[in-house]
């Protein structure tokens, strides 16, 4: 579908908007404009600025120059009540829910149905069975928010924004924690909305996504607005080169792994998990019955949705979690019992899921954190630290990772998603290790830092070291792993070679639909 | 550019602190006023009756001693993340065994022997001390916020009934002078600082204070300590044993803090004396975060908060005291709002308590 360039009137019409705060410019003369009834992309890396922008439509920020327009009408600097009121309704990236509460009672929070001084249960639930009907937006509108998954408590969220009258939506990377078929189901979604002449803008980094869903796409880099293009006339790499301002390699410009090719199969498994049993936090069994190798020079990726105990096995994996039972070995070594440090140093790196809790003491310094889990190598007579080694050590590592800017003595909260990242990389494989757990490796970080860290793992793979790689993000685990195992409930619904991988065939395994027994 | 970091940091240190006492003043200026005297009359006795005179200045170095002690005691734990509110506790039970110790010894050990396992005892009662919430956070996650303010007052009312029913003098509440272990006072040395209670040991608290810089910059582990402080999980996934540095840490706050015993009992009295320091544990936790947890920032502090204490009597002819108190209450508050440290603890327990909600919540 292309866009509908040719209608008179703006949905929402931004022109020369600025923001800054204190000394950092968020957005320059960023000019934005989304007709009525189209779905808008909003693309860009991570810090472009894209989310500041819509804040200052959805009335959170007001802009320090420049003119917003909503329908015609000069609306600059207005606030979210105003934004509402006009509707404009704006779905955030992280879910403002009540668990307690059913989904008709979230929906209906702060413009309750009343009848006397009571809520009236009864039209309120009403109400929101004929909105989620009239948009496709199915959820039972009793059951308790906290019983949801996470798809449906989205399409609540979506729902909020409708129920307040929202007919100019704004949805801040709204796929980032759903299966494909979910993702599928939402595009439906959003296509009857449009379908009803409601404007959709949706802020995204997926290339793949854009393309699927958008008419009209706006990229952003650096704060400023590069392009506007008509989804039909456009290609991804088009839009990775607006973004980037350089040619980039998508990750499906390479040739599909082929296992044949290189023969790994007669080799010692590097990691062996056998029998694994993994209780939660409450006692219940989140990792059942679960086995797999490993091989040197071989990339395992695990698929699937958050949530289905792949955090919980890559703790297990680098010893921050006991294992109820079931052993691991690395290189035909038992390492179930031991502590974090034997394990790195019997040749386990692990790049955490989370850098900002995990993988990096965000108030230390660039050096500091390139020497964590590590510092045990770094210290001399007395418990002292070895300044001169450890400055030489962040010197080379910075500058063979090309972390930047390239001061060691910065704290690392000061760097960007993507060098921050970088900095975990540096620590964990710029040093010997045999295997390597990398879970989520690419979240958050921009499209050149995913080149040059899928290229990392390629490289890591190639030379021989065996790569565990967990991620949420299916065409990243379809870009580089030879074998993909889906997680799903504690166990692997499937293995199989990537070569006979495609999004369709995992789908299913996904959501649980499909199970192939796993011996 | 790193030259500009250091400074840029150094600025944003001070910053805070220097801004509270310029409040904390002009607070003062108004109720002096009240009272119908001089600000400027006011202000002058006190820096006269404390920086003015050698008697003043040593009441001042004395009492900037201790709190330089139980300042460093809150700093320690507070970088690994653990809030030691024991440290009027560990200071009786410092000054109790350097007391003890002094009296078992016998006369004719010389001081070069008596002073240093008089010392060490003080360190090891007060990390004794701290080693009991310190266990009982790392092994079964009491609150030691709670745990080192009751031991607090177990701890005061234990060494109460000891001293008072087995080794009191009769008609004081304090045991018999030692037989070894005396510190020289600074009037001995320097006729100047005659009749003051200033002695050595301030010495001892000075290179402490550079120990403890030592040891939470340059050594492993601090840098394994601070870790855990700021980030427990990333600590954890960097192979340090959470528990172990948290229970180390409140061992060595407790230490510092009993340290501080021996100022008076070592230095000063040679006697150990029922309340001998009451105030000092819980004013360090104020020197703590007016120093920024800083081993240098602790002993500015110390010296700060020791001429406000004594500036107190030296103007109690003109004012009440009390004003003095008022003061050292808006230079923490003042700070205290300002200081990132707190700032964070304030932030984390916001959010612990909302997830505490919403686990409760969620059945």
């Amino acid at each position: 579908m292309s866009a509908p360039a040719t209608t008179a009137t703006w949905a929402v019409r931004m022109s020369q908007v600025s923001k800054h705060f204190g000394s950092v410019q968020a957005n320059r003369d960023v000019t934005l404009e989304v007709a009525n009834g189209e779905i808008h992309a909003l693309v860009g890396e991570n810090g472009a600025g894209k989310s500041t922008l819509m804040h200052i439509l959805s009335g959170l920020h007001t802009p320090s120059g420049g003119r917003v327009e909503v329908l015609g009408r000069d609306v600059t600097g207005w606030d979210t009540n105003e934004a509402i009121a006009a509707g404009v309704g704006m779905v955030h990236q992280h879910f403002m829910l009540v668990p307690t509460l059913t989904v008709a009672e979230n929906l209906v929070l702060g413009r309750e149905p009343r009848r006397g001084l009571q809520l009236d249960e009864a039209r309120a639930v009403e109400d929101v069975r004929a909105l989620a009907a009239r948009t496709g937006l199915r959820v039972d509108p009793t059951r308790s928010v906290a019983e949801l998954s996470v798809g449906e408590a989205q399409r609540v969220e979506i729902l909020k924004v409708l129920y307040r009258g929202a007919r100019i939506l704004v949805l801040d990377e709204p796929t980032a924690v759903l299966s494909p078929p979910e993702v599928d189901e939402l595009w439906t979604v959003l296509r009857g909305l449009r379908a009803q002449g409601d404007t959709i803008i949706i802020i995204t980094h997926k290339l793949d996504e854009v393309v699927a869903i958008s008419d009209t796409i706006t990229v952003m880099r650096d704060g400023r607005s590069v392009s506007r293009l008509a989804t039909a006339d456009t290609t991804p790499r088009d839009i990775a080169r607006a973004m980037v301002g350089r040619d980039v390699t998508l990750a499906h410009d390479f040739p599909a792994n082929d296992l044949a090719a290189r023969d790994v199969s007669s080799a010692r498994a590097a990691l062996e998990v056998r029998d694994l049993v993994v209780r939660g936090d409450r006692g219940t069994p989140v990792i059942e019955q679960l086995s797999f190798r490993v091989q040197p020079g071989e990339i395992l990726g695990i698929a699937g949705v958050e949530g289905n105990g792949q955090t919980e096995l890559l703790e297990v994996l680098a010893g921050l979690r006991r294992a109820h039972s079931g052993r691991v070995l690395l290189n035909g070594q038992e390492i179930t019992s031991l502590d974090v440090r034997a394990r790195a140093d019997a040749g386990l790196s692990h790049i955490p899921e989370d850098r900002h809790r995990r993988g990096l003491v965000l108030d230390y310094s660039v050096s500091d954190n390139l020497l964590l889990g590590r510092q045990h190598h770094f210290t001399s007579r007395l418990g002292g630290l070895d300044k001169t080694r450890i400055e030489r050590h962040a010197e080379t590592q910075i500058r063979a990772f090309d972390i930047r800017p390239s001061d060691p003595t910065l704290p690392a909260r000061a760097l960007s998603g993507g060098n921050q990242q970088k900095i975990v990389i540096a620590r964990e494989m710029g040093r010997s290790f045999t295997v390597l757990l990398a879970a989520q490796p690419t979240r958050g970080v921009d499209v050149g830092a995913i080149e040059f860290i899928h290229s990392q793992l390629r490289a890591a793979r190639d030379s021989g070291k065996a790569v565990l790689l967990v991620s949420a993000d299916l065409s990243e685990v379809l870009a580089l792993a030879d074998r993909i195992a889906v997680m799903y409930e504690g166990r692997f619904a499937c293995v199989l070679p990537a070569t006979e991988c495609n999004a369709e065939i995992l789908g299913p395994y996904m959501t649980g639909a499909d199970r192939e027994v796993v011996s | 550019m790193s030259g500009d970091g250091l400074l840029m940091r150094a600025a944003q240190a001070f910053l805070a602190p220097l801004l509270a006492v310029a409040l904390a003043m002009v607070v003062g200026d108004l109720l002096i006023l009240t009272y119908g005297e001089s600000p400027a009359t006011v202000y002058a006795l006190l820096l006269e009756g404390t920086w003015g005179n050698w008697y003043g200045f040593g009441q001042v170095i004395y009492k900037t001693m201790t709190l330089t002690c139980t300042g460093l005691a809150f700093a320690y734990a507070a970088r690994a993340g653990l809030f030691n509110v024991g440290a009027e506790g560990q200071l009786a039970a410092g000054g109790f065994a350097a007391a003890l110790v002094g009296l078992l010894l016998p006369a004719s050990i010389p001081g070069v022997i008596a002073v240093p396992v008089c010392i060490a005892a003080s360190m090891i009662a007060g990390g004794a001390s701290g080693a009991i919430p310190g266990v009982l956070r790392a092994r079964f996650g009491a609150s030691e916020v709670i745990v080192t303010i009751m031991l607090n007052f177990v701890l005061l009312a234990l060494l109460n009934y000891v001293v008072a029913s087995h080794m009191a003098v009769p008609e004081t509440l304090h045991t018999a002078e030692m037989n070894a272990g005396f510190v020289a006072r600074l009037g001995s040395l320097f006729p100047v600082f005659a009749g003051s209670a200033a002695n050595l040991t301030i010495v001892v608290a000075v290179l402490v204070a550079v120990f403890a810089w030592w040891k939470l910059f340059r050594t492993r582990s601090g840098y394994e300590l601070r870790a855990v402080g700021l980030q427990p999980d990333a600590a954890e996934y960097g192979g340090i044993p959470v528990s172990r540095v948290w229970f180390r840490a409140m061992v060595w706050s407790g230490a510092f803090a009993g340290l501080g015993g021996i100022n008076f009992v070592l230095g000063y009295k040679h006697y150990y004396e029922e309340g001998f320091a009451a105030g000092s544990g819980f004013l360090g936790i104020a020197v703590a975060l007016v120093g920024r947890n800083h081993p240098l920032g602790i002993l500015i502090a110390a010296l700060l908060f020791a001429t406000l204490s004594q500036g107190g009597l030296a103007v109690n002819a003109l004012v009440p005291k009390q004003l003095v108190d008022i003061l050292q209450a808006v230079v923490i508050l003042a700070v205290a709002t300002t200081v990132p440290e707190v700032q964070r603890l304030l932030r984390k327990t916001a959010a612990s308590l909302v997830r505490r909600d919403a686990a409760e919540a969620t059945p």
